[in-house]
Order: structure tokens, then sequence, then C-alpha cells
């Protein structure tokens, strides 16, 4: 295995994502990380220069729809799913800043 | 444009000098949201606006709106961008307001590129880009003090407004003073108002400016910049960036470093505060929005856009200005254009009337008229022209005006004889001119001596013996005449 990617970064992406890794999972996840940008170095390495950056498998563009008010959900059904609600509205746990 | 020079200025410091960017997000008036069907309206009751793709419910997939695209395309076109092949990216993070945890917008290839606005003194403030992206829902914070989301102790989620298609307008970082900053501001909202892309509305949320400010020396490089969010008014555009600018002056000047930050603008303690550290864009994790195809408009669909475009605000005042002998920056030509009746002032012209008389008129009794003024633009025309002639005094004139606004048109001339209000003949007023210099013996001495400033005591006399009826103008006319012959 190579080491294109260091457990720390793997950790802070984790981080990020919410994510939770024991001690083993963290190396897991680095090692198969590392495999994939082996993988993007293999390309890198390519000569590529003729080919066009592919932004979608599929080869369609100014695929939309008219402006048209469509049908809207139910809100006390929608409420009812939801794990609290009040006033209308979803209630959630008090909001941390992104750093927290 | 001799009023040019005022923004050839900088704001500075302590030798610091100011350089601001603004990223200003403005809801666009469709009828539906950028991925879905449910109705973008502003005020409705919380969650009724609502479908799958707004909510993020697993399985929903995003059609994008055509009209959205379009409506990006006028304003991107109406700032001088190239209209460009774009494409739609995930920008990862986790809010509550966000149900998918991450949002649509446009990122690396954003749909228009490279413009610029030209503020009404003719300043050139630089577009790097305007991006389509969705808005979020709406939070509003309970307990705690104020409403701030820190020390709450829940919020309530509205997802009304997630979804709703933005564009976010990114000017480069030329803007050197806050008036220029709230010049920007307020002829991008005209701009957005003209092309109708959004009804530009910053108190509901509709235009939403964050400023990115920073000070350096000059012929430094740029110094780190803050961003500033929470400006919800074009006074508070000028009021933060001054406050933001002298914060960091004061801390260089202690020997300290500015962090990038996100800083929040309190109103009413006319501050910045820390909201949070700057994320780094690789922080959001972009990639690919994979359920979206590229945006491609091809020429025909851009030109067919651009022909559809109204004059805009810059070129109406252009021609308001020339039509009567004023700047394109002068205050009636500002106030008239933005009310949308610089068209009346022109028919006021095309009726036979004086255009500079018209433009005063209109910009002080027209208030309350909207964009298209219910009097007759001939009865306007009329009452200029009598002013023109000499038949009516300004203060007459304003007074027989109060009627026609009052009556939603009417006959100047019928209005003026109602009134009593007819020329003086000059015999008339050469004799109160007698009375003024005889009983102001004083004043006109220092008058004929060369003090401008004793004939306002001979104007007065003469206007207390013509109870306000005689011609200014006509009054300082003859002032003058006679001390030439003295």
């Amino acid at each position: 295995m190579s080491d294109r990617i260091t457990s720390e970064a793997v950790a802070k992406v984790a981080k990020l994502a919410r994510l939770s890794l024991s001690d083993d999972e963290l190396q897991q996840a680095t090692h198969q990380l590392s495999d994939m940008l082996d993988h993007f170095a293999d390309i890198d390495a390519l000569d590529l220069e003729s080919v066009e950056p592919m932004t979608h498998p599929m080869d369609i563009a100014n695929v939309m729809r008219d402006d048209v008010v469509l049908d809207v959900l139910d809100r006390e059904e929608v409420l009812d799913a939801a794990p609290v609600a009040e006033d209308g509205r979803f209630r959630v746990p008090p909001i941390l800043g992104l750093d927290d | 444009m001799s009023e040019k020079a005022a923004d050839t200025e900088v704001w500075t410091s302590n030798g610091y000098e100011l350089v601001v960017g603004l990223e200003v997000h403005v809801e666009l008036l469709t009828r539906t949201k950028l991925f879905s069907g449910s109705p973008n309206h502003f005020g409705d009751d919380p969650n009724t606006n609502i479908d799958p793709v707004s909510l993020g419910l697993p399985g929903a997939l995003p059609v994008l709106n055509r009209q959205a695209v379009e409506l990006a395309m006028r304003l991107g076109l109406a700032l001088n961008c190239t209209i460009q092949r774009s494409t739609f990216a995930r920008k990862n993070y986790f809010y509550p307001d966000m149900p998918k945890a991450y949002q649509i917008s446009q990122y690396d290839e954003p749909i228009s590129v490279d413009g610029w606005l030209d503020l009404p003194s003719g300043f050139r403030v630089g577009i790097e880009r305007g991006h389509l992206e969705e808005d979020t829902g709406k939070s509003t914070h309970m307990g705690g003090a104020g409403g701030r989301i820190h020390g709450s102790d829940y919020s309530l989620i509205d997802f009304n407004r997630a979804g709703v298609p933005l564009v976010e307008i990114v000017s480069r970082p030329d803007i050197r003073t806050p008036e220029q900053a709230k010049a920007y501001v307020s002829e991008l909202r005209a701009i957005l108002i003209a092309v109708g892309a959004s009804d530009a509305k910053m108190e509901e949320g509709s235009m939403r400016v964050d400023a990115n400010v920073s000070v350096r020396l000059p012929g430094a490089e740029l110094g780190t910049r803050c961003e500033v969010k929470n400006v919800n008014s074009i006074r508070s555009v000028g009021r933060a960036i001054e406050y933001e600018a002298q914060r960091q002056v004061g801390m260089l000047e202690a020997g300290e470093s500015i962090r990038q930050e996100t800083r929040h603008w309190d109103e009413n303690d006319g501050r910045t505060h820390t909201l949070r550290s700057k994320e780094d864009a690789d922080d959001y994790r972009y990639f690919q929005e994979p359920d979206l195809v590229v945006v491609d408009p091809d020429v025909g669909w851009i030109e067919t856009v651009r022909s559809s475009l109204p004059v805009l605000p810059a070129a109406r005042r252009q021609l308001l200005a020339e039509l009567t002998g004023q700047t394109t920056d002068a205050e009636a030509v500002l106030v008239v254009t933005e009310r949308g009746q610089d068209e009346y002032v022109l028919s006021v012209a095309q009726a036979g009337g004086d255009a500079a008389r018209a433009l005063v008129h209109v910009k002080e009794a027209f208030a309350e008229q909207g964009d298209d003024p219910s009097i007759p633009a001939a009865d306007l025309a009329k009452l200029t022209s009598l002013e023109i002639d000499g038949a009516l005094t300004a203060t007459q004139a304003k007074q027989v005006l109060a009627e026609i606004v009052a009556g939603n048109g009417g006959d100047a001339a019928a209005i003026a004889a109602s009134k009593g209000f007819e020329a003086m003949d000059d015999s008339e007023l050469q004799s109160m001119i007698d009375g003024a210099i005889s009983a102001q013996a004083d004043a006109w001495a220092k008058f004929c001596a060369g003090d401008g400033k004793a004939m306002g005591a001979l104007v007065g006399a003469v206007m207390k013996a013509s109870r306000g009826q005689a011609d200014g103008k006509a009054v300082t006319a003859i002032l003058n005449e006679r001390r030439q012959n003295t």
C-alpha cells in the first residue's frame, strides 16, 4: 500500500461527514482511499490532452421543466413523520456552529 | 460629468485603504422552485410549499426549472456577462435547514462570467460570476437571547424557502468606499427589477448582501478579508463596511493580525461579531451533481433573451440627463429614474413642455404617483411653458402643480387665473423695487459696493410687498441691471 493520504486527513473527512470511525475503521479507510488515489495517479499519468472532461455519463444537455406549480405535500402528514414538530414547523435541537 | 471626481476617492484610515467585494444573493421571480414544482412564494404559512425534493426525501430527484435559467441569463446579460455552458455541484454540509445535507449550487462552471456594472457616477465594478443555486429553509431560533443561534434552546424549521431559485452575483474586489458599495447594491437592485429577475426586497430577504472587507497599505497585496453577513438594508451596507474596516485597521495598528472569518453585522449595536471561522472550500467536498445534466444554452436562446431585455436604468438615466441638462448621478435624475417616471418626463417634453422644469416637478410632487403617473403629460407641459414664459413664478408654479396633482390633471392657466396669479407688469415690479431700495438703503449701498449677500434683503422686501407674487428671477435680474447702471 502507498501512503497518498494520512490517517489525519481521513479523520478530518470523516468528521466533516459526521462519521464516527474506530481506530481499525480509520486504518481500513485510509488504506482504501490510498488505493483509490493510486488509481487516479495512474489516470493522471496518461496523456489525455485531447479528451474532453466528462461531467456526466449521459451525453445530453438542457433537461428542464416548465415553471408550472404542481401539488404540494400535506403539512400535517409530513409533520406527523417528524420526531418533533411545533407551530407548523420542524423542531430541532439547538444548532451549534459548524465548528462545534 | 463633473461629479465623477467623487468616485476616484478611496476610503482611508491611518494610511490603510479599503478593499471590498460584494456577494449578493437574489431570489428569482419564478412561480416554482429551482428543482421542483411547489410554489416559490414569500409569506405563506410555514411548510405549506413543500414537496419531496425540497424536503430531501429519499429517492426524490431534481428537475431544473427553465424559467429560473432564463432569468439567470437575463440578469447575466444585463450585467454584461458571458453566458456559458454550466453544471451543478453538491456543496456538502450539515445544517437542519438543508435536509439533503448538501446544497445544489453551480461551482466551477457558473452560467454567467466576466461582466461589469457601471455605477451612476461612471465608476465600473467588475462582475466575476453569477451562479444558480437553491435557497435553504428558514430557521427560527427559540429561547435564549433575542433569537440568536448562540444560547438558543431549540430551533424551528420552515422549508417553504428550501429550493427557491437564487442567483449569487459575485463582484470583483473593485470597491474602495462604503458609498460605492451602497451605490453598487442600489444599482444592482434597479437592474434586477428592470429585467424582472427578482423583486429584490432586502427587507424580505429576496436580496441579501454579504461584504468581503479587507484593508491594506496602498500598493500592498490584498489583506486578509472578513465576510460580513446579515447586512439587510442599503444603509447598513455602508455602516457595516465602515465599522468592519475601522475594526481591522485598529487591530493592525495594535500589531495584531486579521483572522479570516465570517462575521455577523448587528444593526442594534452597530458592530460586527465573530460568527465562525471561515471554512475552506475543500471542506464542502464539492462534486458534480449526478442527478442533473449540463445546461448549455445555444446562441439562439441567448440572443432571444438578450433582445428581450428592457432599456436598463443606466441608459435611461443617460437619456434623462441629456434631455434635462443634468449629470447622470444628479439626485433628481436618480430619484425619477428609480421611480420609473423618466419616461413620463420624456413625454412631457414631447408634449411641448420644458424637460428640466418637468424633472424638478416630477421629483418634488410625484412621489406617490408610481411609474405611470395619472396626470396627463400635456397638463404638466403647459405648466412648465407658463413658467418659462415668465407668466408664473417658481412659487406660483408649485401651488398650481399641487392643484393639478390633487385633481389628477387640470389646466395650469385656468388654475393660475383662479388663484389670481397674473404676471406682474413691468412698471408695477419696477415701482416695488424702487420702494425696496429706499426702504433698505443700507442693503442697497452694500449691494452696490459688491456685497452679493445684501441682495437677499432687497429681494425679500419686494417679495413682501408683492405678497410672494413677484418672480424672484426677474427681481434679481432687475437689481443687477440697476446696479450696473449706477
